[in-house]
């Protein structure tokens, strides 16, 4: 369950990193037309996936603590009080 | 006395009190002065804690002996963590000390100039050693107190700043015994577990014995040897701590650490936006370039030689077809006149014209007469005039 909640979190920066690469890419202008619009279309799905976790993402908490085996677990953590 | 006692061996008892004081106090926190302090040989340290009611006999083994941050002297105050062991040989029981620390101003401060000094000489705080803190920091582990307003302070940074991130809190002891071991476990806990971007290691604000632990020798060592980047924000911005020397960014409070670690949104934001302008820019020049230089090739003169082979075709058939239309309409207008003077000379034939003149057609069942010879009297014959025509009968042939 977490696993999967934190797919989208690790690819926020990969997104932004290869974000920043396609218009490095493109600025340089050394590129192809056509490849260089797929490279436009690439990039503002990015670019939209960045801007929708950025937008909609809310605070998670967790809390790392171990198990009965005494093996390190992570543990939904509530919110403090106050 | 009720019933009657088994008799035990020496052995057998001693091994019956090893196992209750063993089991009673495997972790114990003693404060007490030191006295007959010596250094054995083995390099294991001998001492006993006193006070003015009683004495404690106490060992500290050569591998932890080693890594104290203070020389042990005789009448130094101090706070010893272990546990009771009895040596059954001698009948004895002992505290072997896991961790010892001074109580005191002055024994802390003399500490901490001591292990700073130690750590300083092994490299720990060079720049070098710095590791760069995430630029993006998806996941963050805070090493704290749950029950501080450390914690609930560096959340409400991290909800304004930057909603999109997972915090993990490692709650640990922050101070009193026990809290360096408590601190550098869980900093070695979160290292051990992973997918962990940054750790924020500290306290809020207190005395310079509430921050001792993060002036503990283990805290320093857990700092230097994690993985994972370390902020430590212990107390206030006036209090230095050795955890604060030996991580990759000292921050002055827990809040500005927390506003350290994360970039803010809006800027994020902001950095997603420029890039989508530049996106388009770029690729509205490289269309626009595309463009002129089609414009260019389109005006050029070879580009033109087939078009103006196209035009002179083009023209050539609209001639032909300009022709084509006027020999026909010359075809028709022939063929019209023909047909007119045609119908003309067809209706001076026309029978019907004479009846105009006075004359009737006879005809009897539909057939023509033409001859007196063809009738005979009482025939029924048709008379057809220019208005009509009447039924009669032959009454006689003249």
């Amino acid at each position: 369950m977490s696993a999967k909640k934190q797919t989208p979190e690790q690819d926020f920066e990969s997104s932004l990193r290869r974000l920043e690469k396609i218009v490095e890419q493109l600025e340089q202008g050394d590129v192809p037309l056509e490849k260089s619009l797929d490279l436009y279309e690439e990039g503002i799905s990015l670019a939209k996936t960045c801007a929708d976790h950025l937008v909609r993402a809310e605070l998670k908490l967790k809390r790392l603590g171990k198990d009965l085996e005494g093996n390190l677990k992570l543990f939904e953590q509530e919110e403090p009080e106050e | 006395m009720a019933a009657e006692s088994p008799i035990l061996t020496v052995t057998d008892l001693t091994r019956q009190i090893k196992q209750v004081l063993e089991s009673g106090f495997a972790s114990v926190v003693v404060q007490g002065e030191l006295s007959n302090v010596k250094r054995a040989a083995s390099g294991h340290l001998y001492l006993t804690l006193k006070d003015e009611g009683a004495q404690l006999s106490c060992v500290l083994w050569r591998s932890r002996a080693s890594g104290l941050s203070f020389v042990p002297e005789d009448g130094m105050k101090v706070v010893a963590t272990g546990r009771i062991t009895v040596y059954e040989p001698r009948g004895q029981y002992q505290l072997d000390i896991i961790s010892i620390r001074p109580l005191g101003l002055g024994e802390l401060q003399a500490a901490f100039e001591k292990l700073k000094e130690k750590l300083a000489a092994e490299g720990l705080f060079a720049t070098e050693r710095k590791r760069p803190l995430p630029e993006y920091p998806a996941t963050i582990a805070l090493v704290t107190s749950e029950s501080g307003a450390v914690y609930h302070d560096m959340l409400t940074v991290f909800r304004r700043r930057a909603p999109s991130l997972t915090v993990i809190l490692r709650p640990a002891k922050v101070q009193g015994p026990g809290a360096a071991e408590d601190i550098a476990s869980g900093i070695a806990d979160c290292n051990a577990l992973g997918g962990i971007d940054l750790l924020i290691v500290g306290r809020g604000g207190g005395s310079l014995e509430d921050l001792w632990a993060f002036n503990e020798e283990i805290v320093a060592r857990a700092i230097a040897s994690s993985r994972i980047p370390v902020i430590s924000a212990v107390g206030h911005e006036v209090d230095f701590t050795i955890a604060d020397f030996v991580a990759d960014l000292r921050a002055p409070t827990p809040t500005a650490a927390a506003t350290m670690a994360v970039k803010e949104r809006a800027v994020l934001l902001a950095a997603v936006r420029a890039a989508v302008t530049a996106l388009r820019e770029s690729v509205q020049e490289r269309i626009t370039d595309s463009r002129r230089s089609i414009a260019h090739l389109v005006r050029s003169y070879a580009f033109n030689r087939p078009i103006d082979a196209v035009r002179q075709s083009s023209q050539r058939f609209d001639e032909a077809v300009r022709s084509l239309k006027t020999a026909l309409e010359h075809r028709f207008a022939l063929t019209r006149a023909a047909a007119t003077a045609l119908e003309k000379r067809m209706a001076s034939l026309d029978p019907r014209l004479v009846l105009k003149r006075g004359y009737a057609i006879v005809s009897r069942n539909g057939t023509y007469i033409s001859a007196r010879a063809d009738l005979h009297v009482d025939d029924l014959i048709d008379c057809e005039f220019r208005d009509g025509a009447v039924r009669s009968r032959v009454l006689e042939k003249k």
